[in-house]
């Protein structure tokens, strides 16, 4: 008879020792997606002003993030800048996610506010409304709206890409894996409770975004 | 009818090279309806839109209640709440409801309190037939109740003067009288309008004058009677004939 080579009967008995590094992903990812949120969002507004000293900084920012990998990027804050300001593990870890997000958040606003009619806007002119007050009454409202589920789906990618974090050594759940792992021989066991975990976060934050979706969306029932 | 609302002169409007409005010159006496019709591409609706400052102008005059217009924000800002405008998709705000579309100028723009312009918004939806929709989003509206809507939350503004472009023009055919209903009233009323139609029986029955457009050219203008019967250019004949 075959014998199945792993020992999934340890898994209850491991699964709990592992919330703290659980918890450390999710400190990581929160951070990071709020440094995210904050970039994206200044980015993207400054990515659709007509002026060429908001819009070029952010039109390089964005192409120089999305056009390389974020692990070369977390080295570059962790090993690269090293020589000028020794930042640490974890805070290195939370900025590179920030940072990285930021730009794709920034397209996900650019986007959605770019998809509101044009005549929403004349509207709000119309009324005798500044651009200011169109942008912020009219326009990023609806846009904001528009944008949850994109970033909903951001969120998730960046709670997964929060795992590049163990390369500098911060105790999140996947190096706690390979070390819990290696060291009792059951790497395969500690990897399918790692996923477990991520699997429940990123459920989580699909839920939270569905809940957010569904609050939002009473101004499009029809009765 | 002694002053000019609207006095447009000589005004040219550009899209890159090509020229939309040549040497446009009209005006709108106070109190006066105005009725402009003419083929898609016309120009017809792009010049309502100028009177609004949504459209750059190249160069031209256009002086609202006396008082010419500088391309300055400040002063756009200030016409433009004296200048209603009713498009042709509606563009009710779809995240706000009918009361918070009505009350959104008054109180952004003249920062009017909410109890006022609340007031103020029950009795344009009165006007309009719509006092029992006011909870209601617009998504949840008839394409003729949201044009009324936009009407009532134009006049929330007290504006001087109304512009509709094409206002009916989206609506399903038994929509069309309802809010024709409305504009009826307001022209009744004493508000300027100028509309930008071809509802023919609206421009007849309400328009003291109609202004027919040829390739951003004003062709013919004169009592709506006349132009409908005995219409002076060829163009003007042959667009009628087209639409009659």
């Amino acid at each position: 008879m075959l014998e199945i080579p792993w020992n999934f009967a340890a898994i209850p008995q491991y699964f709990l020792r592992f919330f703290p590094a659980a918890l450390m992903t999710l400190q990581i990812t929160t951070l990071g997606i709020g440094i995210g949120l904050f970039l994206g969002f200044l980015a993207g507004l400054m990515r659709i002003s007509t002026y060429k000293i908001l819009n070029i900084p952010s039109y390089f920012y964005i192409w120089i993030i999305r056009g390389t990998p974020l692990l070369l990027q977390l080295f570059i804050i962790y090993y690269g800048l090293a020589v000028v300001v020794n930042i640490p593990r974890f805070p290195a870890a939370v900025l590179a996610l920030g940072i990285h997000n930021g730009a794709y958040i920034a397209e996900i606003f650019r986007g959605a506010i770019q998809s509101i009619d044009r005549g929403q806007k004349e509207a709000a002119l119309s009324l005798g409304m500044t651009e200011w007050q169109t942008m912020y009454r009219v326009v990023l409202p609806q846009a904001f709206k528009r944008a949850i589920p994109p970033l909903g789906n951001q969120f998730i990618i960046a709670l997964k890409d929060s795992s590049l974090a163990s390369t500098i050594a911060v105790k999140e759940l996947l190096l706690r894996t390979r070390q819990v792992g290696s060291s009792q021989f059951m790497m395969m066991e500690m990897l399918i409770i790692a996923a477990t975990y991520y699997l429940i976060l990123t459920s989580v934050l699909t839920l939270i975004t569905t809940r957010i979706e569904k609050n939002l969306s009473i101004s499009d029932r029809r009765n | 009818m002694e002053k000019d609302m609207i006095e447009i002169k000589h005004l040219h409007k550009y899209y890159g090279k090509l020229h939309v409005l040549k040497d446009i010159s009209m005006d709108v006496k106070k109190q006066e309806v105005v009725v402009i019709i003419g083929a898609s591409g016309s120009g017809k609706s792009t010049l309502l839109r100028c009177i609004n400052f949504l459209e750059h102008i190249r160069s031209g005059k256009i002086i609202i209640d006396g008082e010419k217009v500088e391309r300055k924000s400040k002063m756009i800002h200030r016409v433009r709440q004296e200048v209603g405008m009713v498009f042709q998709h509606f563009n009710l705000f779809p995240h706000r409801t009918v009361m918070g579309n009505v009350i959104e100028g008054p109180v952004q723009v003249k920062k009017e309190s909410k109890k006022i312009a609340t007031e103020k918004a029950e009795r344009l939806l009165e006007q309009v037939g719509l006092s029992d929709k006011s909870d209601k989003y617009p998504s949840a509206l008839s394409g003729g109740e949201k044009q009324r809507v936009a009407i009532a939350r134009a006049l929330a503004m007290d504006p001087k003067v109304m512009l509709f472009d094409e206002p009916t023009s989206s609506l399903d055919p038994e929509l069309v009288g309802e809010v024709l209903n409305v504009m009826r009233n307001l022209a009744k009323n004493g508000m300027t309008m100028v509309v930008v139609t071809h509802e023919m029986g609206f421009a007849r029955e309400v328009a003291d004058r109609v202004i027919y457009m040829d390739d951003g050219k004003i062709v013919e203008e004169g009592d709506p009677e006349k132009i409908y019967q005995d219409p002076q250019h060829e163009r003007t004949r042959a667009f009628l004939s087209q639409i009659l």
